[in-house]
């Protein structure tokens, strides 16, 4: 499939994978901003923007926007990460100029003030829907206390009260600064007249100011080492995450450590599953690795029955020793990749699925990659490699968090402090 | 029972235990997963399509020759238990399971999380009567989409589930329509907000005004329910309703999670929206509807999952697969007229209602 790149002006980027057989297009719009670009003073800004992109322009009411989409048939939608805000949609390929002409218009809202005001109610319960799982919880409390001061640690949605005190000005401050053009990539994928793309986006965007871009804080960290029980006496069940450090998105290791999560953690046929869920002993077990821009980290996470989280954490605190020192076996890697191998495959069925592989790419490696190359990079994971991955990030450098009834947890045996 | 089963049922089958199993699925990169429905235990699986007759043969043994063991019974049950206790931590999901159970007769609105004196008592001899009984070859469906030829697949599946023998379908009793309200009592941050009222089944001539008008409510963002909910009052981040069919009732049911000051408010304007549809559709919003069903149905040809989803709940539902082109001429066809006229036949009430929050909420029918 032939990949397409191009700049305008100002600086914003425009790439695209075409595929005259698929049946459909997507395009995206990613702004490089997110959680770990604000001030504590506008926490959430990113998230709750993300939210007021949608309320329209001075050409389009809210309900105009959520329209014209219809219209069209589209499925598109937003999410707003530690580092990225994308804005999406899925479309016949028929409709590709209306959908350019929304989603352009769209990001350079009005962030009208009784909009404003009304979508903070929305955010506040999105909170409260998120405080309500603890599963959900406990990850964000987790990462949290790993990475501290590290500014990925900052809370993508806010609080309630961080977004009551936000003032619609300094919403737009931030907008200002971080909407600015060359922190912009257009992204299309699947059945799309590339010259016409880049026409339409020309068109619409040109006038897009241009702008400082990058970020700050960009570095490494081991996590804080904390160990914390936050106690909540009406949930149910225990919910822990064991957080250590990883390899940064930018770095060649990635692979290797995607593949050592799958064979730890993966929910069937894993160290983890054959530990505690196989017999039992926790409803869930899980190990994925999340790469960012200068930082990586793998979760491992379980729940289970509250007495049973101080036997299981010290299964865990086994496990992952023992996969530090020895690291995974020949079967286990080969397993590992024949599972990737095929979730790859499926992932880009779809425009969709290339349209965000496409763009992340882009962003983080300024690279093309095609999905044999990614299979390829799969492929050519070793053991070896697996080991340097271990030796450079140890699994066993762990922060610590659980929550759920339980008052109290030795951390005995964890960081070393046997 | 069934999930205990569809638990049990991969732990060992053929001439391959447990670990052995999983690793031969593992090696074929088979992601896959084993669920338990209100109807059908499903087991699905994707991989390469080179793998393909490797797979189903590792299926043909889970499906034909399981082991049951004994000794896994113990581990099977202590999941089951979790993840009923699990439930509990996940208010969206259990309010849903409360209007089910509220909703239909037993056994069509039963969990598949059962119950604890449910778990408590099953041994590994019940799974085995209960895998009897149920698991033949009549009521099966399999179905699969991909890059398959045709041809070697129907010869191998022959070979494979030819010999498979079973006795009658099971007839299904149904008992007494439970209480259609509840409340229950928990001390969230949010108040869950759960409905369901009639509609048409699969099949009905008047099933695609049936969608039409679910998704007049609920197709987009410019749908009535997140546009007069969300949008202009703010009251909640997810509001949204479906459609639910069996083969002799469907359902609507709809859901609204919102912060417990606000609930009174969220529950009286989603009712008071589902309501006032049978007073008029507007043809903009029919329009609206068609593209949706229409980029919809397009986008699932693209994936091979999708597919093979489509082509068991079709098998089952109706008997045969419906082409693209009778799908696209039937939401063509569709008019505010049409929409209208099933609300007349089916109007929108007999509610059942089910809240989950800190407090009860006052519903008028």
């Amino acid at each position: 499939m032939p990949f397409h790149s191009h700049t305008l002006k100002n600086g914003l980027q425009i790439i695209g994978e075409t595929n005259a057989a698929a049946r459909s297009a997507a395009l995206g719009f990613f702004v490089r901003t997110g959680a770990r670009d604000e001030t504590p003073d506008v926490s959430g800004v990113t998230h709750f923007l993300e939210h007021m992109v949608f309320k329209g322009t001075p050409r389009r009411s809210a309900l105009d926007v959520n329209r014209d989409f219809d219209r069209i048939g589209a499925h598109y939608n937003a999410f707003t990460s530690e580092e990225n805000t994308v804005f999406y949609a899925a479309i016949l390929p028929e409709y590709m100029s209306q959908a350019v002409d929304i989603l352009a218009d769209i990001l350079r809202p009005s962030l009208r003030v009784e909009d404003f005001d009304m979508e903070k109610n929305v955010i506040i319960e999105e909170i409260g829907m998120y405080e309500d799982q603890p599963m959900w919880s406990a990850y964000d409390h987790a990462k949290r206390a790993y990475f501290s001061d590290h500014p990925l640690g900052n809370s993508i949605l806010g609080t309630p009260d961080s977004i009551r005190a936000l003032a619609r000005d300094q919403m737009y401050s931030y907008f200002d600064r971080r909407y600015v053009a060359p922190n912009i990539i257009a992204v299309a994928a699947g059945n799309v007249d590339w010259p016409k793309f880049v026409d339409l986006i020309e068109s619409r965007c040109s006038a897009w100011q241009q702008g400082p871009v990058g970020r700050q804080g960009v570095r490494e960290t081991p996590g804080s080492g904390a160990f914390q029980v936050l106690t909540k006496g009406k949930v149910t069940q225990e919910h822990v995450f064991l957080i250590s450090p990883g390899p940064p998105a930018e770095s060649p290791l990635r692979y290797a450590a995607d593949t050592l999560a799958l064979a730890i953690g993966d929910d069937s046929g894993s160290r983890l599953y054959w530990a505690l869920v196989d017999p039992g002993l926790a409803d869930s077990a899980d190990c994925s690795f999340h790469d960012y821009e200068g930082a990586g980290s793998f979760y491992t996470s379980f729940s289970c029955e509250p007495g049973q989280t101080q036997e299981n954490l010290a299964i865990i605190h086994k496990l992952l020793r023992e996969v530090q020192r020895k690291g995974i076996t020949e079967e286990e890697l080969q397993q590992a990749k024949s599972k990737i191998g095929s979730r790859v495959v499926r992932g880009s069925e779809r425009p969709m699925g290339r349209m965000q592989a496409i763009g992340m790419s882009w962003i983080y490696l300024h690279q093309y990659r095609t999905v044999d190359d990614e299979l390829n990079a799969f492929d050519a994971v070793t053991l070896k490699s697996i080991r340097e991955v271990l030796d450079r990030y140890s699994l066993e450098q762990v922060t610590t968090l659980a929550l759920g009834p339980l008052e109290t947890l030795s951390q005995k045996g964890f960081n070393g402090s046997r | 029972m069934a999930s205990v089963l569809s638990a049990l049922i991969t732990r060992g089958a053929g001439a391959r235990d447990s670990r052995a199993l999983s690793l031969a699925l593992d090696n074929l990169g088979v992601d896959r997963d084993e669920s338990v429905g209100s109807m059908h235990t499903r087991f699905w699986g994707a991989t390469l399509a080179r793998n393909l007759p490797a797979a189903l043969e590792i299926y043909a043994d889970i499906l034909l020759r399981p082991h049951l063991p004994q000794e896994e019974i113990e581990a099977v049950k202590a999941l089951a238990y979790q993840d009923l206790q699990g439930l509990e931590d996940e208010p969206r999901q259990k309010v849903l399971v409360e209007l089910r159970r509220h909703h239909y007769p037993p056994p069509l609105g039963q969990d598949r999380r059962g119950t604890i004196q449910g778990i408590e008592s099953l041994t590994a001899e019940d799974t085995r009567t209960h895998y009897r009984r149920l698991f033949q070859p009549r009521g099966t469906i399999l179905s699969v989409a991909g890059n398959i030829e045709w041809e070697s697949l129907r010869d191998q599946v022959e070979r494979l589930f030819g010999a498979w023998e079973g006795g009658p379908e099971p007839d299904l009793r149904l008992g007494a329509q439970p209480s259609k309200r509840a409340h229950i009592a928990k001390d969230t941050t949010q108040t869950q907000i759960a409905l369901a009222y009639p509609s048409v089944p699969i099949g009905d001539h008047e099933y695609y005004a049936a969608l039409g008008a679910v998704n007049v409510l609920s197709g987009g963002m410019s749908a009535r329910l997140f546009t007069e909910v969300r949008e202009k009052r703010g009251l909640c981040y997810a509001v949204w309703a479906s459609y639910q069919t069996f083969k002799d009732r469907a359902s609507i049911l709809c859901y609204a999670g919102t912060t417990n000051e606000r609930a009174q408010e969220t529950l009286d304007v989603t009712v008071g929206e589902l309501k006032r549809l049978q007073e008029g559709v507007e043809p903009e919003e029919v329009e609206r509807v068609q593209a949706g069903l229409k980029s919809s149905l397009i986008m699932q040809q693209e994936s091979t999952s999708a597919r093979a989803g489509s082509l068991s709940s079709d098998w089952y539902y109706l008997g045969r697969v419906r082409t693209f082109d009778e799908i696209q001429t039937a939401v063509n066809e569709l008019t505010p007229t049409s929409i209208v006229e099933y609300l007349h036949h089916y109007p929108v009430g007999n509610f059942t209602v089910v809240t989950l929050g800190p407090k009860e909420l006052e519903f008028k029918e």
